[in-house]
């Protein structure tokens, strides 16, 4: 009886071949499309002096009157003391509004660009198997909301929003709309962490502004990945692509959405499903029967 | 009695706990070091409504808006290869100031005072305060900017020498104003004058053009932060006669005038002043 289980599981996973490139990678290349169409307009923001979104992800104008701030840089702004203007804050709420309510935390995967490096060091550890034959360094990925509260103690203590004073978000993207600098060492240096230090190090372990997307996004976001256990044949393949492993908890276990806010919303593992048990749902919705009723 | 064992579970949580906070604290040094390294710039020059630099660092969100509006107006001068010349940029990891703050160094582009100041209007935080740009009348006034202050450099000023130079002065929004020529006597011929330019604080708005207009190599005539380049007398010090004169501030202004009389219009003026022909 396990045996015919067995046959059957890996006759479906070859059948994983049959999808196609584009339906294997839908989601990458949308997201890669939104980042770096997004960056496009931030480019032409400041040199074409195009009105669609201007100024970068700290602070931007969308079409020139709707205010977006990054509300954990605003945060620290009151932590640091400032009386900040209205626009700010009023950026910061619609923000809060469309990742907290709406997207999760797709900010990481679709808009920031540091994602787009770490995703390449990620890419070349799956590849080639680096993390089998690597020495296990083992930080913890709560190290994030220590950073987390951490920027918001400093910011007082030092006089300025700590974590934007030098986050390196914020300097990848200032500097490829605004010219770099030194600003590529910061990146070299995350990719190279990312690479050979620690998988899905900083995005996944340090990164205070990816955990401050997940406590928003972990009550009420509304766009969730969806899990059907009917059709799940534990291949396991979204578990070896997830950035963030622990929020697939549920993969053959039970019949329930991925609810952490840790998940990123990137799609990567509905990409790579071959039997499409993994789907974009909204958090309220109802998906598949339990595993009993079939 | 028997409870009093340590609960394991409890244990381990705080043995966690006390490892998050050992780790933050290592962090927090760490990440302290490198923000107040990189908070130290003090002559950086910021863009007209900035606020005093600290509540400046507090109230930037490196947004680069400022940079933006420079960059995109309508009057943005060219260089000889035909680049733009945008004063404002946003400090990048290497330039040693504050990272993503927006500065200008004025003997690359100078601020060239707009009227309508697009700059200070961008800012969304308020970091950049046009409230810190009203005049008297209460509009909001590119003259009333205080970016910095020119200093003059005696001994690299070629005016020094007896040499008439004025590109300091004709450069200035405020000519005559902000900086002025001072008509001294020329000690080597005896008989010349020296047009020398002095700078008027009170006036001078840190624009920076006198410094990209100045010929010497380097510039003998140059911005520095107001901050770094200005004394503070102290209340210890008390102008007598402003206190018992009255109206001292019109009487100033009216001895201001006079002098202005004495400004030379052409050459033959300052050449004819009875001081020189006395002699």
């Amino acid at each position: 009886m396990s045996n015919a289980v067995a046959i059957t599981k890996s006759q479906e996973r070859e059948g994983e071949k049959t999808k196609s490139f584009l339906a294997r990678n839908k989601y990458l290349i949308l997201r890669r499309i939104t980042q770096i169409g997004i960056l496009g307009l931030y480019i032409g923001g400041n040199y074409l002096g195009w009105k669609i979104l201007q100024g970068n992800l700290s602070t931007s104008k969308f079409l020139e009157v709707i205010p977006l701030s990054d509300p954990y840089a605003v945060l620290q702004m009151f932590f640091s003391g400032a009386i900040v203007g209205v626009d700010v804050i009023i950026g910061a709420l619609l923000i809060l509004a469309f990742y907290g309510l709406i997207a999760g935390r797709a900010f990481c995967s679709w808009v920031c660009p540091v994602n787009m490096f770490t995703d390449a060091a990620n890419w070349i550890r799956v590849k080639t198997g680096l993390h089998k034959e690597e020495k296990r360094i083992n930080i913890p990925r709560s190290t994030r909301y220590w950073f987390l509260v951490l920027g918001l103690i400093l910011s007082p203590i030092l006089g300025v929003p700590a974590f934007e004073f030098i986050s390196p978000i914020s300097v990848t993207h200032r500097g490829i709309i605004f010219g770099i600098g030194l600003g590529w060492t910061l990146i070299l240096a995350i990719f190279l962490f990312d690479l050979f230090v620690v998988k899905n190090g900083w995005c996944g372990h340090l990164c205070p502004l990816g955990a401050f997307y997940s406590l928003i996004s972990k009550p009420a976001s509304l766009l969730r990945v969806g899990y059907d256990l009917n059709k799940c044949t534990e291949c396991m393949e979204c578990k070896r692509v997830c950035p963030e492993v622990q929020v697939l908890w549920m993969i053959g276990k039970e019949n329930k959405p991925v609810l952490s806010g840790e998940c990123t919303n990137c799609g990567r593992c509905i990409d790579v499903c071959p039997e499409n048990a993994l789907f974009y749902t909204l958090r309220f919705k109802k998906s598949g029967g339990d595993k009993n009723e079939t | 009695m028997t409870d009093k064992k340590p609960d394991p579970k409890r244990r381990k949580l705080l043995v966690g706990f006390l490892q998050g906070i050992g780790f933050s604290i290592v962090g927090g040094v760490v990440w302290s070091a490198i923000v107040t390294e990189n908070k130290k710039d003090p002559l950086v020059l910021r863009p007209p409504g900035a606020y005093p630099e600290e509540e400046f660092l507090k109230k930037c969100i490196k947004c680069g808006l400022c940079v933006i509006a420079c960059a995109n107006r309508e009057n943005v001068p060219f260089d000889r290869q035909g680049n733009k010349m945008v004063t404002l940029k946003l400090a990048t990891p290497g330039d040693g100031k504050p990272i993503g703050t927006p500065y200008f160094i004025p003997r690359q582009v100078p601020c060239y005072m707009c009227i309508d100041i697009p700059c200070a209007f961008a800012c969304p935080t308020k970091a950049l305060d046009v409230e810190l740009l009203r005049n008297e009348k209460g509009e909001v006034d590119i003259n009333k900017a205080r970016m910095g202050v020119a200093v003059v450099d005696y001994n690299s000023c070629i005016a020094f020498w007896g040499l008439q130079c004025d590109a300091c002065v004709r450069a200035c929004p405020l000519m005559y104003k902000a900086i002025y020529i001072d008509v001294r006597r020329n000690r080597r011929t005896g008989k010349h004058a020296m047009l020398v330019p002095v700078v008027d604080p009170d006036y001078c708005t840190g624009c920076g053009l006198c410094e990209f207009a100045c010929p010497t190599d380097k510039p003998a005539i140059f911005v520095l932060p107001r901050d770094v380049a200005l004394g503070k007398i102290g209340k210890h010090y008390v102008r007598g006669w402003m206190e018992t004169e009255e109206n001292v501030e019109e009487k100033i202004k009216e001895r201001e005038k006079e002098l202005q009389k004495w400004q030379p219009k052409t050459p033959e003026d300052y050449l004819n002043t009875e001081d020189l022909l006395n002699e």
